[in-house]
Protein backbone atom coordinates (compact mmCIF):
# COMPACT_ATOMS: atom_id res chain seq x y z
CA UNK A 1 0.00 0.00 0.00
CA UNK A 2 3.08 2.11 -0.47
CA UNK A 3 2.33 3.36 -3.56
CA UNK A 4 0.42 7.03 -4.20
CA UNK A 5 -2.48 5.19 -5.04
CA UNK A 6 -2.37 2.98 -2.17
CA UNK A 7 -1.69 5.91 0.17
CA UNK A 8 -4.52 7.98 -1.52
CA UNK A 9 -6.81 5.24 -1.69
CA UNK A 10 -6.18 3.96 1.92
CA UNK A 11 -6.46 7.95 3.64
CA UNK A 12 -9.95 8.32 1.93
CA UNK A 13 -12.07 4.76 2.26
CA UNK A 14 -9.99 2.60 4.78
CA UNK A 15 -8.48 4.66 7.24
CA UNK A 16 -10.32 7.30 6.73
CA UNK A 17 -9.26 10.05 9.46
CA UNK A 18 -12.71 11.08 10.77
CA UNK A 19 -14.36 7.78 9.98
CA UNK A 20 -12.10 4.54 11.23
CA UNK A 21 -9.22 7.14 13.43
CA UNK A 22 -11.49 8.91 15.15
CA UNK A 23 -9.54 12.52 14.57
CA UNK A 24 -10.62 15.79 13.88
CA UNK A 25 -14.06 15.14 15.74
CA UNK A 26 -14.66 18.34 17.08
CA UNK A 27 -14.84 20.23 14.04
CA UNK A 28 -16.88 17.45 12.16
CA UNK A 29 -19.56 17.85 14.64
CA UNK A 30 -19.28 21.59 15.25
CA UNK A 31 -19.70 22.99 12.19
CA UNK A 32 -20.81 20.54 9.47
CA UNK A 33 -24.62 22.21 10.27
CA UNK A 34 -24.33 23.96 6.61
CA UNK A 35 -22.90 22.82 3.81
CA UNK A 36 -21.23 26.44 2.91
CA UNK A 37 -19.20 25.90 6.79
CA UNK A 38 -17.99 22.42 5.77
CA UNK A 39 -16.74 23.48 2.59
CA UNK A 40 -15.06 26.30 3.67
CA UNK A 41 -13.39 23.91 6.89
CA UNK A 42 -11.86 21.33 4.63
CA UNK A 43 -10.43 23.99 2.71
CA UNK A 44 -8.51 25.26 5.82
CA UNK A 45 -8.11 21.97 6.81
CA UNK A 46 -6.62 20.76 3.59
CA UNK A 47 -4.12 23.62 3.15
CA UNK A 48 -3.06 23.32 6.71
CA UNK A 49 -2.20 19.71 6.64
CA UNK A 50 -0.44 19.78 3.62
CA UNK A 51 1.77 22.22 5.45
CA UNK A 52 1.90 21.31 8.70
CA UNK A 53 3.07 18.09 6.86
CA UNK A 54 6.10 19.51 5.28
CA UNK A 55 6.71 21.62 8.11
CA UNK A 56 7.02 18.48 10.44
CA UNK A 57 8.77 16.48 8.20
CA UNK A 58 11.73 18.85 7.59
CA UNK A 59 11.77 19.99 11.13
CA UNK A 60 11.90 16.13 12.30
CA UNK A 61 14.46 14.64 9.59
CA UNK A 62 16.62 17.93 9.32
CA UNK A 63 16.84 18.40 13.38
CA UNK A 64 14.98 16.50 15.58
CA UNK A 65 16.90 13.00 14.05
CA UNK A 66 20.48 14.09 13.53
CA UNK A 67 20.78 15.34 17.24
CA UNK A 68 18.71 12.82 18.81
CA UNK A 69 15.98 14.77 19.79
CA UNK A 70 13.35 12.63 18.87
CA UNK A 71 11.66 12.34 22.10
CA UNK A 72 10.42 16.23 21.66
CA UNK A 73 8.65 15.85 18.68
CA UNK A 74 5.34 16.30 20.13
CA UNK A 75 6.14 19.35 21.67
CA UNK A 76 8.30 20.96 18.84
CA UNK A 77 5.14 20.37 16.11
CA UNK A 78 2.36 21.83 17.93
CA UNK A 79 4.42 24.61 18.74
CA UNK A 80 5.91 24.97 15.03
CA UNK A 81 2.66 24.43 13.56
CA UNK A 82 0.56 26.77 15.76
CA UNK A 83 3.24 29.45 15.22
CA UNK A 84 2.97 28.82 11.23
CA UNK A 85 -0.87 28.99 11.24
CA UNK A 86 -0.38 32.57 13.15
CA UNK A 87 1.96 33.63 10.64
CA UNK A 88 0.10 32.73 7.78
CA UNK A 89 -3.34 33.89 9.13
CA UNK A 90 -1.70 37.37 9.49
CA UNK A 91 -0.27 37.41 5.51
CA UNK A 92 -3.61 36.59 4.20
CA UNK A 93 -5.36 39.15 6.29
CA UNK A 94 -2.83 41.52 4.86
CA UNK A 95 -2.47 40.30 1.30
CA UNK A 96 -5.58 38.24 0.44
CA UNK A 97 -8.40 39.33 2.00
CA UNK A 98 -10.98 37.88 0.16
CA UNK A 99 -9.36 34.58 0.75
CA UNK A 100 -9.08 35.56 4.54
CA UNK A 101 -13.09 35.99 4.73
CA UNK A 102 -13.45 32.59 2.81
CA UNK A 103 -11.17 30.29 5.37
CA UNK A 104 -9.58 32.64 7.85
CA UNK A 105 -12.11 32.40 10.58
CA UNK A 106 -11.60 28.46 10.35
CA UNK A 107 -7.72 28.48 10.72
CA UNK A 108 -7.10 29.49 14.64
CA UNK A 109 -9.87 26.79 15.24
CA UNK A 110 -8.00 24.10 13.27
CA UNK A 111 -4.44 24.65 15.18
CA UNK A 112 -5.31 22.51 17.99
CA UNK A 113 -6.93 20.45 15.88
CA UNK A 114 -5.99 16.51 16.50
CA UNK A 115 -6.54 15.48 12.79
CA UNK A 116 -3.93 18.14 12.14
CA UNK A 117 -0.51 16.76 14.56
CA UNK A 118 -2.09 13.59 14.30
CA UNK A 119 -1.30 13.53 10.80
CA UNK A 120 1.97 15.21 11.50
CA UNK A 121 2.89 12.36 14.33
CA UNK A 122 1.22 9.29 11.94
CA UNK A 123 3.89 10.36 9.03
CA UNK A 124 6.96 9.88 10.71
CA UNK A 125 5.57 6.95 12.57
CA UNK A 126 4.88 5.29 9.52
CA UNK A 127 8.22 6.11 8.12
CA UNK A 128 7.13 8.04 4.77
CA UNK A 129 9.18 9.74 2.57
CA UNK A 130 8.78 13.27 2.07
CA UNK A 131 6.43 12.41 -1.04
CA UNK A 132 4.77 10.10 0.60
CA UNK A 133 3.87 12.22 3.44
CA UNK A 134 2.11 15.14 1.65
CA UNK A 135 0.47 12.20 -0.40
CA UNK A 136 -0.72 10.97 2.56
CA UNK A 137 -1.91 14.22 4.13
CA UNK A 138 -3.70 15.31 0.39
CA UNK A 139 -5.27 11.83 0.88
CA UNK A 140 -6.54 12.21 4.59
CA UNK A 141 -7.52 15.67 3.62
CA UNK A 142 -9.45 14.18 0.75
CA UNK A 143 -11.14 12.11 3.05
CA UNK A 144 -12.19 14.54 5.59
CA UNK A 145 -13.72 16.54 3.01
CA UNK A 146 -15.70 13.71 1.74
CA UNK A 147 -16.81 12.78 5.12
CA UNK A 148 -17.81 16.50 6.45
CA UNK A 149 -19.73 17.09 3.27
CA UNK A 150 -21.29 14.12 2.87
CA UNK A 151 -22.55 14.42 6.70
CA UNK A 152 -23.04 17.67 6.93
CA UNK A 153 -26.01 16.99 3.47
CA UNK A 154 -27.51 14.55 5.96
CA UNK A 155 -27.52 16.52 8.71
CA UNK A 156 -29.28 19.15 6.99
CA UNK A 157 -32.12 16.93 6.45
CA UNK A 158 -32.29 15.70 10.33
CA UNK A 159 -33.62 18.94 10.99
CA UNK A 160 -36.96 18.45 9.41
CA UNK A 161 -38.30 15.01 10.68
CA UNK A 162 -39.72 14.07 13.76
CA UNK A 163 -37.61 12.11 16.28
CA UNK A 164 -37.92 11.77 20.51
CA UNK A 165 -36.80 15.28 22.09
CA UNK A 166 -33.49 13.32 23.61
CA UNK A 167 -32.12 12.15 20.43
CA UNK A 168 -31.97 15.60 18.76
CA UNK A 169 -28.76 17.44 17.52
CA UNK A 170 -25.69 16.07 18.98
CA UNK A 171 -27.04 11.96 19.63
CA UNK A 172 -28.88 11.16 15.92
CA UNK A 173 -25.90 13.32 14.32
CA UNK A 174 -23.56 10.27 16.05
CA UNK A 175 -25.63 7.71 15.14
CA UNK A 176 -25.89 9.09 11.30
CA UNK A 177 -21.95 8.87 11.67
CA UNK A 178 -22.02 5.47 12.31
CA UNK A 179 -23.68 4.66 9.62
CA UNK A 180 -21.24 6.06 7.45
CA UNK A 181 -18.88 4.00 9.13
CA UNK A 182 -20.19 1.07 8.36
CA UNK A 183 -20.91 2.29 4.65
CA UNK A 184 -16.76 2.33 4.52
CA UNK A 185 -16.25 -0.81 6.12
CA UNK A 186 -16.82 -2.54 3.01
CA UNK A 187 -13.69 -1.38 2.07
CA UNK A 188 -11.29 -2.80 5.15
CA UNK A 189 -11.06 -5.26 2.94
CA UNK A 190 -9.18 -3.92 0.02
CA UNK A 191 -5.47 -4.19 0.48
CA UNK B 1 -14.36 22.54 51.20
CA UNK B 2 -14.37 19.76 48.22
CA UNK B 3 -16.83 21.45 45.88
CA UNK B 4 -14.29 22.43 43.25
CA UNK B 5 -13.94 18.27 43.03
CA UNK B 6 -17.28 17.08 42.81
CA UNK B 7 -18.75 19.34 40.33
CA UNK B 8 -16.34 17.48 37.38
CA UNK B 9 -17.65 14.48 37.94
CA UNK B 10 -21.32 15.30 37.29
CA UNK B 11 -22.86 18.57 37.28
CA UNK B 12 -19.52 19.87 34.85
CA UNK B 13 -18.94 16.89 33.45
CA UNK B 14 -16.38 17.26 30.64
CA UNK B 15 -17.64 14.55 28.45
CA UNK B 16 -21.50 14.27 28.90
CA UNK B 17 -22.39 18.52 30.12
CA UNK B 18 -19.35 20.29 28.18
CA UNK B 19 -18.98 18.18 24.80
CA UNK B 20 -14.86 18.36 25.19
CA UNK B 21 -12.30 15.45 24.48
CA UNK B 22 -14.49 13.59 21.94
CA UNK B 23 -11.95 12.40 19.82
CA UNK B 24 -10.34 9.66 22.58
CA UNK B 25 -13.75 9.22 24.12
CA UNK B 26 -14.60 7.22 20.75
CA UNK B 27 -10.94 6.01 19.79
CA UNK B 28 -9.94 4.54 23.08
CA UNK B 29 -12.96 3.19 24.07
CA UNK B 30 -13.08 -0.42 22.64
CA UNK B 31 -11.83 -2.02 25.65
CA UNK B 32 -12.78 -0.44 29.13
CA UNK B 33 -8.80 -1.25 30.24
CA UNK B 34 -7.72 1.09 27.24
CA UNK B 35 -10.08 3.62 28.62
CA UNK B 36 -8.73 3.24 32.58
CA UNK B 37 -5.63 3.59 30.75
CA UNK B 38 -6.43 6.86 28.70
CA UNK B 39 -8.57 8.37 31.30
CA UNK B 40 -5.16 7.86 34.10
CA UNK B 41 -2.84 9.10 31.49
CA UNK B 42 -5.28 12.18 31.30
CA UNK B 43 -5.77 12.95 34.49
CA UNK B 44 -1.81 12.98 35.52
CA UNK B 45 -1.32 15.30 32.75
CA UNK B 46 -4.67 17.44 34.33
CA UNK B 47 -3.14 17.20 37.42
CA UNK B 48 0.15 18.61 36.39
CA UNK B 49 -0.86 21.07 34.09
CA UNK B 50 -3.16 22.48 36.56
CA UNK B 51 -0.45 22.76 39.99
CA UNK B 52 2.34 24.13 37.40
CA UNK B 53 -0.20 26.54 35.69
CA UNK B 54 -1.58 27.96 38.70
CA UNK B 55 1.98 28.11 40.53
CA UNK B 56 3.40 30.51 37.36
CA UNK B 57 -0.35 32.09 36.90
CA UNK B 58 1.65 35.17 38.37
CA UNK B 59 4.82 35.39 35.92
CA UNK B 60 3.39 34.46 32.25
CA UNK B 61 2.35 37.18 30.28
CA UNK B 62 -1.16 38.15 29.10
CA UNK B 63 -0.12 38.15 25.36
CA UNK B 64 1.74 34.58 25.52
CA UNK B 65 -0.43 32.95 27.89
CA UNK B 66 -1.87 29.97 25.60
CA UNK B 67 1.61 29.06 24.05
CA UNK B 68 2.97 28.75 27.50
CA UNK B 69 -0.02 26.38 28.76
CA UNK B 70 0.57 24.58 25.55
CA UNK B 71 4.50 24.29 26.26
CA UNK B 72 3.54 22.95 29.68
CA UNK B 73 1.26 20.71 28.81
CA UNK B 74 3.49 19.36 25.79
CA UNK B 75 6.08 18.76 28.31
CA UNK B 76 3.94 16.66 30.20
CA UNK B 77 2.58 14.86 27.61
CA UNK B 78 6.01 13.84 26.75
CA UNK B 79 6.97 12.94 29.98
CA UNK B 80 3.43 10.68 30.32
CA UNK B 81 4.57 8.64 27.41
CA UNK B 82 7.54 8.25 28.23
CA UNK B 83 6.54 6.74 32.00
CA UNK B 84 3.51 4.42 29.72
CA UNK B 85 6.07 3.64 27.36
CA UNK B 86 9.04 1.74 29.96
CA UNK B 87 6.00 0.60 32.33
CA UNK B 88 2.68 -0.46 30.55
CA UNK B 89 3.75 -1.31 27.09
CA UNK B 90 0.59 -2.80 26.20
CA UNK B 91 -1.47 0.03 26.77
CA UNK B 92 0.79 2.07 25.21
CA UNK B 93 0.74 0.25 22.16
CA UNK B 94 -3.31 0.30 22.10
CA UNK B 95 -3.19 3.81 22.63
CA UNK B 96 -1.04 4.53 19.99
CA UNK B 97 -1.37 8.26 18.77
CA UNK B 98 -3.87 9.10 20.90
CA UNK B 99 -1.17 9.33 24.36
CA UNK B 100 1.17 12.43 22.31
CA UNK B 101 -2.65 13.64 21.26
CA UNK B 102 -3.66 14.58 24.65
CA UNK B 103 -1.27 17.42 23.96
CA UNK B 104 -4.51 18.89 22.33
CA UNK B 105 -7.20 17.73 24.20
CA UNK B 106 -9.64 20.46 24.92
CA UNK B 107 -10.34 19.58 27.89
CA UNK B 108 -6.45 20.12 29.50
CA UNK B 109 -6.18 23.46 28.03
CA UNK B 110 -9.77 24.57 28.94
CA UNK B 111 -9.24 24.22 32.60
CA UNK B 112 -5.82 25.79 32.52
CA UNK B 113 -7.36 28.82 30.55
CA UNK B 114 -10.54 28.83 32.69
CA UNK B 115 -9.61 27.94 35.89
CA UNK B 116 -6.25 27.36 37.18
CA UNK B 117 -4.92 30.77 35.66
CA UNK B 118 -7.58 31.94 38.25
CA UNK B 119 -6.96 30.10 41.31
CA UNK B 120 -5.02 28.49 43.92
CA UNK B 121 -3.02 25.64 44.33
CA UNK B 122 -5.29 23.80 46.29
CA UNK B 123 -8.67 24.67 44.16
CA UNK B 124 -6.60 24.05 41.37
CA UNK B 125 -5.87 20.44 42.25
CA UNK B 126 -9.41 19.44 43.35
CA UNK B 127 -10.41 20.77 40.01
CA UNK B 128 -8.02 18.78 38.18
CA UNK B 129 -8.66 15.31 40.42
CA UNK B 130 -12.67 16.32 39.86
CA UNK B 131 -12.18 16.98 35.96
CA UNK B 132 -10.17 13.57 35.63
CA UNK B 133 -12.72 11.44 37.23
CA UNK B 134 -15.46 12.82 35.51
CA UNK B 135 -13.78 12.09 32.49
CA UNK B 136 -12.77 8.97 33.29
CA UNK B 137 -16.12 7.96 34.57
CA UNK B 138 -17.47 8.78 31.08
CA UNK B 139 -14.73 7.04 29.23
CA UNK B 140 -15.45 3.89 31.48
CA UNK B 141 -19.04 4.22 30.91
CA UNK B 142 -18.65 3.84 27.11
CA UNK B 143 -16.32 1.07 27.22
CA UNK B 144 -18.31 -0.70 29.35
CA UNK B 145 -21.29 -1.14 27.03
CA UNK B 146 -18.68 -1.29 23.86
CA UNK B 147 -16.67 -4.25 25.64
CA UNK B 148 -19.29 -5.81 27.11
CA UNK B 149 -21.66 -6.26 24.21
CA UNK B 150 -19.22 -6.43 21.54
CA UNK B 151 -17.19 -9.36 23.25
CA UNK B 152 -18.83 -10.69 26.09
CA UNK B 153 -16.26 -9.66 28.44
CA UNK B 154 -15.00 -7.04 30.68
CA UNK B 155 -11.36 -6.21 31.26
CA UNK B 156 -10.48 -9.42 29.16
CA UNK B 157 -12.73 -11.63 31.75
CA UNK B 158 -15.54 -13.94 30.07
CA UNK B 159 -18.07 -12.60 31.69
CA UNK B 160 -21.62 -12.72 30.04
CA UNK B 161 -20.35 -16.78 28.96
CA UNK B 162 -20.37 -18.99 25.67
CA UNK B 163 -24.35 -18.71 24.77
CA UNK B 164 -24.12 -14.91 24.24
CA UNK B 165 -23.27 -13.94 21.01
CA UNK B 166 -21.13 -11.23 20.79
CA UNK B 167 -21.90 -7.93 18.41
CA UNK B 168 -18.81 -7.55 16.96
CA UNK B 169 -20.06 -4.34 15.39
CA UNK B 170 -19.41 -2.36 18.89
CA UNK B 171 -15.75 -2.56 18.96
CA UNK B 172 -15.34 -1.54 15.52
CA UNK B 173 -15.14 2.30 14.42
CA UNK B 174 -19.04 2.27 13.52
CA UNK B 175 -20.01 0.89 17.18
CA UNK B 176 -17.80 3.57 18.78
CA UNK B 177 -20.01 6.60 17.40
CA UNK B 178 -23.62 4.51 18.05
CA UNK B 179 -22.65 3.85 21.63
CA UNK B 180 -21.75 7.37 22.21
CA UNK B 181 -25.10 8.52 20.32
CA UNK B 182 -27.37 6.41 22.12
CA UNK B 183 -25.05 7.68 25.68
CA UNK B 184 -25.53 11.13 24.95
CA UNK B 185 -29.35 10.38 24.09
CA UNK B 186 -29.69 9.16 27.57
CA UNK B 187 -27.65 12.00 28.96
CA UNK B 188 -30.00 14.36 27.60
CA UNK B 189 -32.99 12.22 28.30
CA UNK B 190 -31.89 12.11 31.99
CA UNK B 191 -31.24 16.01 32.24
CA UNK B 192 -34.73 16.59 30.26
CA UNK B 193 -36.56 14.86 32.90
CA UNK B 194 -34.44 16.66 35.60
CA UNK B 195 -35.44 20.20 33.87
CA UNK B 196 -39.07 19.59 34.18
CA UNK B 197 -38.68 18.14 37.33
CA UNK B 198 -37.46 20.87 39.16
CA UNK B 199 -37.95 24.00 36.54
Amino acid sequence: MDSTFGIIFSAIFVTNIILSQFLGLCSFLGVSKSLKNSLGMSAAVAFVMILATILSWVIYYLFLVPYDLVYLKTLVFILSIATLVQLVEMFMKKNMPTLHKAMGVFLPLITTNCAILGIALINVQRDYTFAQSITNAIGTAAGYTMAIVLFSCLRERLEGPEMPQCMRNLPIALITASCMSIALMGMSGIH
Amino acid sequence: MLKELTKGIIKENPLFVQLLGVCPSLATTGSLTNALGMGAAFTMVLIGSNLIISAIKSFIPEQVRIPSYIVVIASLVTVIEMLMEAFVPDIYAALGIFIPLIVVNCIILGRAEAFASKHGLWSSLQDAVGMGIGFTLALAIIATFRELLGTGKLLGIPVLGAAYHPMLILILPAGAFITMGFVFAAVNYLRQRNEVRHG
